[in-house]
């Protein structure tokens, strides 16, 4: 059997300055350990524009990379407001952000689309009021 | 071609990061949800914004540089941000649709 590698991150959602870090953390570790680079693109991408949705929409929360002998996955978790309407929120182009997130360059409604796109497989688990579970896939 | 040899020809400033390296490619926007869907490993992104998040998206992406345009400065927090990712960047005074047509110039 083989072990699991896992990464713990929490992410600050107060700091638009470092919100990356994470993925950033995770690309180069992927990297040290040898995946080749269009595995850790879409790892490091799909981690990326979560973060960036924890940042933006709850305030932070955590950030969790398991590195499987078939598989990679990221769980991100947050205690945010929770995603009223998921289907609406999958579309491409449709974004809540506000005007002082979008001057930043973010809030183009392709945060969740790209998740989906970089990813084998994408679950959300979420709660008005409670919070958000983003489970992704990557299949090595 | 060298990031150099578009750097020569076309006056552009070296803000950061090492310019003996190839690119392949040019993209140009400033959605970086967008940049990152689009940006393929080697490209140039051409875009005004100056923020770390950039560098991030740089750096996630295998962008070879990124290329401000309209004479934008890096912001401070940007520029450590890119020296410690070894990131590329690369300005000029010129708007992105002008470093377009002469970059396709000199790759043609």
């Amino acid at each position: 059997m083989s072990d699991v590698v896992k990464f713990h991150f929490d992410v600050d959602g107060h700091d638009f300055s470092s919100a990356g870090e994470a993925s950033v953390a995770v690309k180069q570790k992927l990297r040290a350990l040898g995946y080749p680079p269009d595995i850790i693109r879409k790892v490091s991408i799909a981690m990326y524009e979560g973060e960036i949705n924890m940042v933006i929409h709850a305030s932070g929360g955590t950030a969790d990379v398991e590195v499987h002998e078939d598989k990679i996955v990221i769980i991100l978790r947050d205690t945010g407001p929770g995603i009223p309407n998921v289907e609406l929120a999958m579309q491409e182009g449709y974004s809540t952000a506000r005007e002082n997130i979008r001057v930043l360059g973010f809030g183009a409604g392709m945060g969740l689309p790209n998740m989906k796109k970089y990813t084998d497989s994408m679950q959300i688990d979420t709660t008005v009021g409670q919070g958000t579970t983003i489970t992704m896939t990557v299949n090595l | 071609m060298k990031l150099s040899e578009v750097c020569e020809a076309l006056s552009l400033t070296a803000v950061v990061g090492d310019t003996d390296k190839d690119f392949d490619g040019v993209y140009v926007g400033d959605l970086l949800s967008r940049v990152m869907s689009r940006v393929d490993a080697g490209n140039l992104w051409i875009t005004i914004m100056p923020n770390t998040n950039v560098i991030a998206v740089a750096s996630l992406t295998e962008a070879a540089a990124v290329l401000l345009a309209e004479g934008v400065t890096l912001l401070d927090d940007a520029l450590d941000a890119a020296r410690d990712n070894g990131i590329t960047v690369l300005s000029s005074e010129l708007p992105a649709y002008e470093l377009c047509v002469r970059i396709a110039g000199l790759l043609s």
